[in-house]
């Protein structure tokens, strides 16, 4: 079970979290203007890398606040938690 | 009851004048305190004690601990029995009772011991080639593989004991308390860090309670007593006898399964049986030891062929001598010491050690006590089908290609056997760790840790007592420095000499023959895996270890090859012709040894299983009678069945009663959120697909919740209750959902926006009074404001008082009638409900269920998130395009002009009015456009709801069915499960009051 660093109340275990995937997925601006393929690349691909992530979680069962982690996936290694910036998504750091 | 001619008159960490009564197989028998199950048995001569799973073998005991693979039984009585039990980690108590979980009639005569005869046509992968084909036959076999397979029963009734569980932090969590890990526990407990030791014995001390060694010039166990007693003193070390620490997980979270009373008798239990201890530890130390390797001759399964550091053990420790005329076989010095143990415990001994040289102070010492040595020999054989009778010795020069004679044969009742020692990496590798091949010592030692651990002494590939205790405080000490600590105050103690090492690689010890044509060569007792298996599945194709491990069964026992999995690979690795690195192991997977489902469960069983919610009302459906319908954690009332009702009888009346007069409901368990802010109108624009901008205060709306793939994901009534400010409402289950959803864009997409969003669904009940006569009961009540048409329309929502009470006044209905539903504060609705059934008396107010809801709901085409949609279905789909605005965007619109959300063949929703007029369709149910098709016959849809219409006296259904829409008034068919279609008409989804004047009365 992961221990992870909720910026708000400090290292929590993994069952208090929720995960929200990749962090930094900006919603377009003008959907309409976009064309299927590069609405379903916002909607549907995700990096999935082998080693670092960045991600988003959710520290649902204390104070509901989204945050960044940066994760490798490989050794599950959780090198920092971040708090998103006034912007969109994952901007922050 | 048998006497215990095994034990000797002296030694031993037994109490003798505490014997000990139990049953083994319907016997009686007597062990004394401080006896394992295991040690009980031997010193009572029980030399059979379970049937191999394959072949049928008569097995005896091998080991002394985990490892142990045959002497595996069913402990217990009835319900609280427990299968799959190590007899060397049982310990005994009064009244115990165990069964063998081989062997049928008994272990002693086993029908299924033909096997053996036939084991050359049982080799490797005999299950995959045999039961293939036919394949039809795969059910009869699988009903008889599985009767024979398995290594116990589980008790058929429910389990009777407690179980719980405890988080924990530590500092330092030392996993093994044999001398490297009381040596670590101690200088870190010195350093000031918080400790915990747990050792899966129910003593402390690990090897040093069997050991001929002297710590500080004493018995090693005087030395175990003084540092248990030291570290027992210091406020912040947690000790856990009986507690085996089974699994190592991500960030240094480890799970500890503690036994608190399966070694008491059962008068004496009290409290929980197992306490699963899931602790956090800053470091990790990892002392849990080695497992002696046995040495794969032929027939080396026969009973009294035993580990010779458990026959150490089971002298020195339980004071009990397995065999009084030895044979010793090994191909290191541990076993020396073994040797001079059975020697000095009365026993005749012959030394057989495989190496041609070699082990001089131990040779030295076992030739004073006046032991013959064989070097340069093996055992290549032995006989005996019970019990081990006559050792066959062969003189061998070190070529493993070679076969060898044996010239000479040894009458024995007792076969020790050391292949050498593997550490036990288990936990190192269940965290991530590789493990590195030890050319010297031949064996897989931890390699870089992956987590903040540290692996010491034998666990180490350290093997005497003076490497190990230092090991040991090394390892303690830098866990508490990286722990922060400053390094405490300790020593090493002076050790005495441990026979040990010089370990010569003996993988497959040659016979008279190839493996193929000799006796069996087990190296996997408790899967029957021979040496033959793993050369025929390298034969066959199957060169990957974890190929070999699936198709020859080797390491996949409840003891997962803890004895067997080493000597596989390296004689893998000589199939190959490989270095045994070049090959590497198996995986190893928690749980290092078995674990309880009950300790797994620990107290969330039975009502503790999930949490129930109820409803502040729920008392009054109670008392009703009302059946509970669970949905998601809340019961909600079904129906309300009068006298003998049954739920279409109930059903029919409720729906009648709320079309003719009035009916009450309680949807108290709607999901309710509170949003509000200066950026509430722009948010909830982004969110919900209708123009919530130009809803004036006061109004409601139905609004729908897409995912950005386009799909329907929530539906509810949400109302504008001030400028700023609106009330959400969200399916029953969708409620946290929701929430979360809402909150994620707020926090990470839109921060900018200023909302605030509240759950209220707890803090206010919801009533629904419906039908033409829902206004009267309201008046009836007496409210603050006009519930007339004009002054309070259909949806529209107001402040007020009812009978006193502060509510809000929804005008929405779910039903197609004139209805109201109440807001009430939580700790009002009781009363709320009980004037409301008061009220609506004179016009016999009719309390419903959720079935009559559905049933009501259906006749209106009012969809249901979850039944109508399964995350596949656009708002298209369900003819809802009135709710799209083309003025903004918002979540999932862009999906929705995708080419496969605009096909026009795309499911859409439909009703379905079965042709005879009579037939309730099953929900679920596929629909075809001809029923006569070739197979795979065509489908075009699917059955959504269906239900008898009470009012219509029809049945009707709700479908999705392929272009739906364009089809009105065809006919398709409805297949049922008995393969007859049901002739079904495509018709408007709405079935009552289309136009939809009755709810705005």
């Amino acid at each position: 079970m992961l221990l992870i660093d909720c910026p708000w109340c400090g290292a929590r275990a993994e069952s208090e979290f929720s995960y929200g995937g990749e962090a930094g997925i900006v919603r377009p601006a003008d959907p309409d203007a976009l064309s299927d393929a590069e609405w379903a690349d916002y909607l549907f691909f995700r990096k999935n890398p082998r080693g670092v992530h960045e991600e988003l979680w959710n520290h649902a069962q204390g104070c509901r606040r989204w945050f960044g982690v940066e994760r490798d996936t490989v050794t599950y290694r959780i090198a920092r938690s971040f708090v998103l910036a006034d912007g969109p998504a994952g901007e922050g750091g | 009851m048998a006497d215990q001619r095994f034990r000797l008159p002296e030694g031993g960490r037994i109490d003798r004048s505490k014997p000990i009564r139990f049953r083994f197989n319907g016997r009686a028998f007597e062990g004394y305190a401080g006896d394992t199950l295991a040690s009980a048995l031997l010193a009572n001569g029980v030399g059979v004690v379970g049937r191999s799973f394959k072949l049928r073998r008569p097995r005896g005991i091998v080991g002394a601990g985990a490892e142990e693979p045959n002497a595996i039984f069913d402990i217990g009585r009835g319900s609280a029995a427990r299968p799959n039990q190590r007899a060397t980690q049982a310990e005994l108590y009064e009244g115990l009772v165990a069964r063998s979980t081989k062997g049928w009639p008994s272990p002693g005569f086993d029908v299924g011991a033909i096997n053996d005869r036939l084991s050359r046509l049982l080799g490797a992968g005999f299950y995959y080639k045999t039961f293939m084909r036919p394949k039809s036959f795969w059910r009869l076999y699988e009903r008889f593989i599985r009767a024979s397979a398995g290594f116990g029963r589980v008790p058929a009734g429910p389990d009777p004991d407690r179980y719980e569980h405890v988080n924990a932090h530590c500092d330092v969590l030392v996993a093994g308390g044999g001398p490297a890990g009381l040596m670590a526990a101690l200088a870190a407990a010195r350093a000031g860090a918080r400790v915990v030791l747990a050792d899966d014995q129910s003593e402390f001390g690990g090897r040093l309670l069997a050991a001929a060694e002297t710590i500080d010039h004493r018995p090693a166990a005087d030395w175990v007593t003084a540092t248990v007693e030291e570290l027992a003193g210091h406020a912040d070390v947690r000790l856990l006898p009986r507690s085996t620490v089974f699994g190592y997980f991500d960030h240094n979270f480890l799970g500890i399964a503690e036994r608190c009373n399966d070694h008491l008798p059962a008068s004496a239990r009290s409290g929980p049986r197992e306490r699963l201890w899931r602790i956090r530890a800053r470091e990790v130390v990892l002392a849990q030891g080695a497992f002696e390797r046995p040495l794969v001759f032929c027939n080396n399964d026969r009973p009294g062929v035993m580990l010779a550091s458990a026959v150490s053990t089971y002298v020195r420790r339980y004071g009990v001598c397995p065999g009084s005329r030895a044979v010793v076989f090994t191909n290191n010095d541990s076993a020396y010491q073994t040797a001079i143990d059975l020697r000095k415990a009365g026993a005749t001994v012959v030394l057989v050690d495989s190496r041609a040289g070699g082990a001089r102070l131990a040779a030295d010492a076992a030739s004073e006590v006046g032991i013959p040595i064989l070097q340069g020999h093996v055992v290549s054989d032995v006989d005996g089908t019970d019990h081990v009778t006559v050792a066959h010795i062969a003189q061998w020069d070190g070529d493993p290609g070679k076969t060898v004679t044996s010239t000479i044969s040894i009458d024995c009742d007792l076969v020790a056997v050391s292949g050498g020692w593997s550490p036990a990496v288990h936990l190192h590798s269940q965290s991530g760790g590789r493990n590195a091949w030890d050319e010297r010592e031949h064996c897989f030692v931890p390699g870089e840790p992956a987590q903040a651990s540290i692996a010491a002494g034998s666990g180490n590939g350290k093997w005497s007592l003076a490497e190990c205790l230092e090991d040991g405080l090394t390892a303690g000490r830098e866990a508490a420095q990286r722990a922060g600590f400053d390094a405490g105050h300790v020593t090493v103690p002076a050790a005495g000499d441990t026979f040990c090492g010089g370990t010569e690689p003996l993988w497959r010890v040659p016979a008279a023959q190839e493996p193929e044509r000799c006796p069996k060569q087990f190296v996997d007792f408790q899967n029957d895996t021979s040496v033959a298996d793993i050369r025929l599945a390298v034969r066959e194709g199957y060169l990957n270890v974890e190929h070999v491990k699936r198709y020859t069964a080797l390491g996949f026992g409840t003891d997962q090859g803890k004895l067997g999995n080493i000597n596989g690979m390296a004689i893998l690795a000589e199939c190959r012709d490989e270095p045994i690195p070049a090959v590497g192991t198996t995986t190893f997977r928690p749980a290092y040894t078995p674990v309880s489902f009950g300790v797994g469960a620990g107290a969330n069983v039975g009502e503790l299983f999930d949490p129930v919610r109820k409803t502040a009302i729920h008392e009054a459906h109670e008392a009703a009678g009302a059946p509970m319908e669970v949905v998601g954690q809340w019961h909600r009332p079904w129906y309300f069945p009068r006298s003998a009702e049954d739920l279409h009888a109930a059903v029919a009346r409720e729906c009648r009663a709320v079309r003719n007069s009035v009916g009450v409901m309680d949807a108290s368990t709607l999901g309710k959120i509170d949003a509000r802010g200066p950026d509430v109108v722009e948010f909830l624009e982004r969110i919900y697909t209708h123009d919530v901008g130009k809803m004036a205060v006061g109004r409601c709306a139905y609004g729908i919740l897409l995912g950005e793939d386009g799909m329907l994901m929530d539906d509810g009534v949400m109302a504008r209750v001030g400028e700023q400010r609106f009330y959400l409402t969200t399916t029953t289950g969708g409620a946290a959902a929701v929430l979360a959803w809402l909150e994620k864009w707020l926090q990470t997409e839109w921060p900018g926006l200023e909302v605030y969003l509240t759950s209220l669904t707890d803090h206010y009940s919801t009533i629904a009074v419906a039908g033409p006569d829902s206004r009267k009961v309201l008046e009836n009540i007496g409210c603050s404001i006009d519930l007339g048409r004009d002054a309070f329309p259909f949806m529209t929502v107001r402040e007020a008082e009812l009978g006193g009470v502060a509510v809000q006044l929804f005008r929405v209905s779910f039903s197609g009638e004139l209805a109201f539903e109440i807001n009430v504060a939580s700790q009002h609705a009781r009363a709320m409900w009980d004037t409301v059934m008061k009220a609506g008396s004179e016009f016999g107010i009719t309390p419903y269920g959720t079935e009559t809801m559905h049933v009501l709901r259906a006749e209106k085409g009012f969809v249901i998130v979850g039944q109508e949609t399964d995350g596949s279905v656009t708002p298209v789909d369900l003819g809802m395009n009135w709710l799209l605005s083309k003025n903004k965007d918002f979540l999932g619109k862009r999906s929705l002009a995708r080419a496969d959300c605009r096909r026009e063949d795309r499911k859409q929703l439909v009703g379905l009015l079965s042709v005879d007029g009579q037939t309730v369709l099953p929900e679920g149910a596929q629909l075809v456009s001809d029923p006569g098709a070739g197979i795979p016959v065509p489908m075009c849809g699917h059955v959504t709801s269906s239900y008898m219409s009470a009012c219509l006296g029809h049945p009707i259904a709700l479908a999705l069915v392929e272009g739906g829409r364009g089809r009105r008034d065809e006919t398709l068919h409805c297949m049922l499960r008995d393969g007859t279609a049901v002739p079904v008409r495509v018709a408007a989804p709405v079935f009552y009051d289309p136009k939809g004047e009755r709810q705005n009365a």
